[in-house]
This record gives C-alpha cells, sequence and structure tokens, in this order.
C-alpha cells in the first residue's frame, strides 16, 4: 500500500522530505477510543506488524490504559506507510518524532 | 446470528455465520451509507489534468469538516500542520479506496434475504475492517464513549441505533475471535 505512494512525497511540499536521510527516527502513536474495540486493536497490531500476540495485546493496553502508545518506529517512510495501514483499519494513529 | 465459527484448516479456512433477513438489511444499509459518504468525500475533490495524465491522485489537504469523515480519515500527525496536509493529500484517495474496497467484500458476500455467510481469510479481514468504519462511523455518530450504557431509556431516539451499534460490535467481536485462532 505504501511503496507506490512514497515517491511523490517531494511534488506536494518539498519540505516535507527534510528527514529523507533518516536521520531522525519517527513513531507511529495509536491513540485511545471508545469504538475500536480491545480484541480488534489486538489483532489489527498483529496483522499489520507481525508482533507475537502477548506484544500486541501489552501495546494494546498501554493504549486503552494511558491513552496511547508507540507501535512502530523508524524512518519517516516507513512510519508514514505504518500509519496508512493503521488508518485503513480504522485505528486512530498519528506519526510523530522521537 | 449467533456469531461466527470457523471451519476447515490452512487454505481450507472459513469463517462461518448464519443472518436473518432484517440483520442483513440493516449491515448492508449501514455498509452503503458509509460508502456514500466516502464517494461524497472523493467527489468533493476535483481531479486537474496533472492528475489524469499522471494517474496520480491526490486527495484534499484539509480534514472533512464532517465530523463521522474525520474519524473515518483521520490526520498523520497532529504536531505539524503542513505535514498532515500534505500527507492527507498524499494518502486519502488511497485510504477512501482501501475502505470502499473492504465495504464492497461485505455487499458482495452478504445474502440479500439472509442466510449462511462463508468468508476466507482475505474476506473474513475486509469485513473486519469494513465492519469497524461502520462502527465508528455509528459510533461518532452517537456520541459513544467509554460511558455508554447498554441501553438509552426507550424514549431516547437514539435507543435503537445503540441497539444496532452493540449488535455490530458483538458481530466484530466474535470474527476477531474466529480470525484470531489462525492468525
Amino acid at each position: 500500500m505504501s511503496a507506490p505512494l512514497s515517491s511523490p512525497t517531494t511534488q506536494v511540499d518539498p519540505a516535507l522530505d527534510e528527514d529523507v536521510a533518516g536521520a531522525t527516527p519517527w513513531q507511529a502513536v495509536v491513540w485511545n477510543d471508545p469504538v475500536n474495540l480491545m480484541s480488534y486493536v489486538t489483532y489489527v497490531l498483529q496483522k499489520i506488524f507481525g508482533y507475537p500476540e502477548p506484544k500486541a495485546t501489552a501495546l494494546m493496553l498501554d493504549v486503552h490504559h494511558k491513552g496511547k502508545a508507540a507501535v512502530s518506529s523508524g524512518d519517516k517512510d516507513k512510519i508514514e506507510g505504518d500509519v496508512a495501514k493503521l488508518h485503513a483499519a480504522g485505528l486512530w494513529a498519528t506519526m510523530q518524532r522521537t | 446470528m449467533n456469531g461466527w465459527k470457523r471451519a476447515g484448516r490452512g487454505a481450507r479456512t472459513r469463517f462461518v455465520a448464519t443472518l436473518e433477513e432484517q440483520e442483513s438489511t440493516v449491515l448492508r444499509g449501514l455498509v452503503i451509507e458509509v460508502t456514500q459518504m466516502l464517494d461524497g468525500r472523493a467527489a468533493d475533490t476535483p481531479q486537474d489534468e496533472l492528475a489524469e495524465l499522471t494517474g496520480m491522485r491526490t486527495g484534499p489537504t484539509s480534514r472533512p469538516d464532517d465530523r463521522v469523515l474525520a474519524r473515518l480519515l483521520p490526520d498523520f500527525t497532529s504536531e505539524d500542520a503542513d505535514l498532515a496536509a500534505g500527507l492527507r493529500s498524499l494518502h486519502e484517495p488511497e485510504l477512501i479506496q482501501a475502505k470502499k474496497y473492504a465495504a464492497e467484500s461485505v455487499l458482495t458476500a452478504l445474502p440479500s434475504r439472509g442466510g449462511r455467510v462463508e468468508l476466507t481469510v482475505d474476506q473474513a479481514d475486509e469485513w473486519l475492517a469494513a465492519l469497524n468504519d461502520v462502527r465508528l462511523a455509528l459510533g461518532t455518530a452517537l456520541d459513544v464513549s467509554e460511558e455508554t450504557p447498554e441501553e438509552f431509556p426507550d424514549d431516547d431516539p437514539r435507543a435503537p441505533h445503540l441497539g444496532v451499534y452493540h449488535w455490530l460490535t458483538f458481530v466484530q467481536d466474535s470474527l476477531v475471535q474466529a480470525r484470531m485462532q489462525v492468525l
């Protein structure tokens, strides 16, 4: 899903690519949401990231109890793709610099 | 319906449920409603010549005014408005397409007069995403929060809608449980 979309970034706004070298790591953050089911959030984290169930469950519980959790980190392109997948699954996710 | 059951193994894994006619009608109506909202959003963003030539669609840069659409199509970041605008423009058409694809999967497999539904693993994943979108839309419209009761009072006009919402929760959760057995 993310691969064909990454290249046009510079055409939208060249300033967006200042971190293209990956010097600044980014995080995908999932936020607590009153609608999304705990079971579904765990399933999505397992499916998108390939996390084992205990890790996905622990992250889901962090989202539930602390209001948010960083679920992945990496360079900007990777995290942009991760957030796009989380949005397709309906999770409330954003990206931020660490 | 009594929930989803897993049948078969490996490539022959299926998820099976039986829907009443009314359940099928309600689900179809909600999925179509969400699809139409997404179509409306996409139509708000006419494509220019460049997009037609290159085939690279761009979306709007601002968040939808409608709060249901805003929940279905969230911002990519809350830290940087320019970055959020750029990423929305880049990703929103693809996101709408993914949601419509999942919705279409439900509409295709759903028996119009109710009956048995049998999903492959891929179809189950599509149904889970579409069921979630429908719950997000309905939950946002109903202002569902952690404190929302199991039922509204009978004279509350939202009461029947909350019943549908809780039913959708059951349908989705049951399918997640079955799906996670083979994840």
